[in-house]
């Protein structure tokens, strides 16, 4: 490892790194908070030449999308960005891509959905994605977000996989969060992620062929989204060589989950993205009350990590899954996964709980982890789960009361 | 005067043809038509990059009728599409990664649904970008795919299955349509061209001319819809030739923004057009609508009063 290529940056930065370090040839924009910083750091470098890519400002992020695809299955590789509204916006055109299997990275830069509209984060935009055939990746620290973007290329120009990867970002918390991230050196670089060479894609004048082409009837539609799948769950052993391969040149070793003082954990939390730094500290805290307790980090949430989930959260008495995201309705999207993928496990945690927290950027403080892990331990005791509990304190509860008093409905 | 330079007499039209025929479009589809005409001097050397459409039939698992390239994209964004495959050409062939002689003409082919309408920022978007692509919207003025609802594109007085007759609008479809070739022009691409199928020499001569533009390069193609507008398939080269003929369907070009017409009609009168067609019938039967049809003829002298000027 170089330390002397240790520099302090945002999120966003350490993005748009991951892309000039992956040699991108072709980067279709559009702005939208928090994610603009990303296309900003690009353009410039575009426009100095640091890198030798083709960077257009689109119409809106369908068009971004579709154009990022196109070139994709032309055989360009394709970095681009976007967050929230702007990811809905071009949700249509990811199903495409995928169909086209055309492997490009995104990054998404988490913000929560309108209405009410705000720009702080939360998972419901990311997630919205989570059955568009990309695969995701989620991080924690911005060099989390270098890596993993470098490791996502190389995993969805996989023969094996052929596959476009979102790689995840919290808004504000990280994407202007700056920490220090060493720059991987482009020789190592180069060595880690070979060019993209694809045997299956580009159109050319010698090799015509007919990409995204209508089928009649269920029987081919069928094979290829069978396939589709195939692909993604080839990912999961695509994905630990790539960390083996990162681990060695680099040092830095990433799994498809990550634990966190698990292995004399009783309760385990589960969470994903920034936030889970404070689920971290908020382990600790309750280590030194005498709790034992851990934390699973989601970091590969497509294809689903089922076994190494099951393998995590195995024997344990309680498990919370602290989702940042709400399906009005029904609850966390990813309690739903946690709770499916383990049933079928003979040894499964005696209680699962479900906590809904962090929208649209709220805190989670030292007294709601506290709260969950000590619901969460009862409820394992009890051994009857509890959920989904709608994370609200006390002092949030009189802020809303003095807003509300403000707009003019309660009072009068 | 406007002059054919390049092709003068039908016999040189090229014999080879380009997309071959066995697709699943409809017989006589004028649109189909158009676009066999236009590959003939488009050539193989091309990626066709779809909107959802009619058009979309045309490459249907495991078949395609062209001997160049196809990406389906999306309806809103068929003009991106083409942004992201020009581009990613151009990056190639300048890294040395694709031999300059794999280049492709990028072409979009969309129905007037997507034209008009929903694929109007990705249009506008291309454009202004300068982007070096031909645009080919198949123009059969309503949405056909899904059977003929009212589009953008439908004229006064169609009737549709969105815009049906009724007695309080009688004459069916009530706005006139939406005039795209101006709302492109006011983008200034080097060119634009309206065709129709049955003037195959005018339009072989204007894919010939367009040929020489590097940018956008935009065709508006009357596509004369037998299955929608109720006649025929046998009679498409008619009902195309009296659009033409009456002086509904203008032929001309814009250069770098100035309008010529390629051809000018003696004007027919508008009802020999309307008469042919199932989708005017009712402003003929029971009674006769005077008034819709005055209305579509006005519409017509005004348009060729301000032309002759």
């Amino acid at each position: 490892m170089n330390q002397t290529n240790q520099m302090m940056m945002t999120g966003n930065l350490a993005a748009a790194w991951g892309a000039r370090l992956a040699e991108a040839d072709y980067i279709p924009a559009f702005p939208i908070t928090p994610q603009t910083e990303i296309v900003e750091a690009l353009a410039k470098w575009c426009e100095s030449g640091a890198m030798a890519a083709r960077f257009v400002t689109m119409d809106s992020e369908h068009s971004m999308m579709t154009a990022a695809g196109a070139a994709a299955a032309t055989g360009a590789r394709v970095f681009t960005a976007t967050s929230s509204q702007g990811l809905l916006y071009a949700i249509e055109v990811l199903y495409s891509i995928s169909g086209w299997r055309a492997p490009l990275v995104l990054v998404n830069v988490s913000r929560a959905l309108a209405a009410p509209i705000t720009l702080e984060p939360d998972h419901n935009d990311v997630l919205a994605a989570r059955d568009s055939g990309f695969l995701q990746i989620h991080a924690e620290t911005c060099q989390e977000v270098l890596d993993s973007i470098l490791m996502a290329y190389r995993i969805a120009e996989d023969e094996r996989v052929m596959l476009p990867v979102i790689v995840n970002l919290d808004g504000f918390y990280l994407s202007f969060t700056r920490e220090p991230v060493i720059l991987p050196a482009p020789e190592q670089v180069a060595q880690f992620l070979p060019p993209f060479r694809p045997a299956h894609l580009g159109f050319k004048a010698s090799a015509p062929h007919a990409l995204g082409v209508a089928v009649l009837g269920g029987t081919p539609y069928s094979y290829f989204r069978h396939q589709m799948h195939l692909a993604a769950m080839n990912a999961l052993d695509v994905h630990s060589e790539t960390a083996a391969e990162f681990e060695r040149l680099f040092g830095r070793r990433y799994d498809v989950v990550e634990g966190y003082r698990l292995d004399d954990a009783e309760d385990v939390l589960v969470m994903s993205n920034a936030f889970a730094s404070r689920g971290k500290v908020a382990v600790d805290a309750a280590r030194a009350e005498g709790r034992r307790v851990g934390l699973l980090r989601l970091r590969m949430i497509r294809p689903w990590p089922a076994d190494a989930i099951r393998d995590a959260l195995r024997s344990r008495r309680a498990v919370a899954v602290l989702d940042q995201n709400l399906a009005p309705g029904q609850g966390g999207i990813l309690f739903q996964e946690v709770a499916a993928c383990l049933y079928g496990e003979a040894l499964r945690p005696r209680t699962l709980c479900s906590f809904i927290g962090g929208l649209g950027g709220k805190n989670l403080s030292e007294g709601e982890f506290r709260t969950i892990f000590e619901q969460t331990a009862e409820a394992g005791v009890r051994e009857t789960g509890i959920g989904p509990v709608l994370l609200y304190t006390e002092a949030e509860h009189r802020e809303m009361k003095q807003l509300q008093m403000l707009a003019g409905e309660l009072g009068s | 005067m406007w002059q054919r330079e390049t092709f003068k007499k039908i016999k040189q039209i090229p014999r080879e043809e380009h997309v071959l025929p066995g697709t699943s479009l409809c017989a006589g589809c004028g649109g189909l038509e158009s676009l066999r005409l236009a590959a003939k001097v488009l050539g193989d050397d091309v990626v066709y990059v779809n909107a959802a459409g009619c058009f979309t039939m045309l490459a249907t698992y495991p078949f395609t009728p062209f001997k160049g390239s196809w990406l389906y994209t999306t309806m809103a964004s068929a003009p991106a599409g083409a942004q992201g495959v020009r581009d990613a050409l151009d990056v190639l062939i300048a890294k040395g990664r694709l031999p300059r002689n794999e280049n492709l003409k990028v072409v979009v082919l969309g129905g007037d649904g997507s034209t008009y309408d929903m694929a109007l920022s990705s249009t506008s978007g291309a454009i202004y970008r300068g982007l070096d692509f031909y645009y080919f919207c198949y123009d059969n003025e309503a949405y056909g795919n899904t059977g003929m609802q009212l589009s953008a594109a439908t004229p006064y007085g169609a009737r549709t299955s969105t815009s049906p007759c009724s007695l309080q609008h009688p004459s069916a479809s009530m706005q006139d349509k939406k005039d795209i070739f101006e709302i492109w022009r006011a983008h200034k691409p080097p060119y634009i061209a309206t065709v129709a199928p049955r003037y195959p020499l005018d339009l072989e001569e204007k894919f010939a001319r367009a040929v020489k533009f590097t940018g956008p390069k935009l065709f508006l193609a009357l596509s004369a819809c037998p299955t929608g507008w109720l006649y025929d398939p046998g009679e498409t080269p008619e009902v195309a030739k009296l659009a033409v003929e009456t002086g509904l369907w203008p032929l001309k070009e814009a250069i770098n923004g100035a309008v010529i017409h390629t051809y000018i009609p003696k004007r027919k009168p508008v009802e020999d057009y309307l008469r042919l067609q199932g989708r005017f019938r009712h402003l003929f039967e029971p009674t006769r609508q005077d008034e819709a049809i005055r209305h579509i003829q006005e519409r017509v002298d005004t348009y060729w009063k301000l032309v002759s000027g």
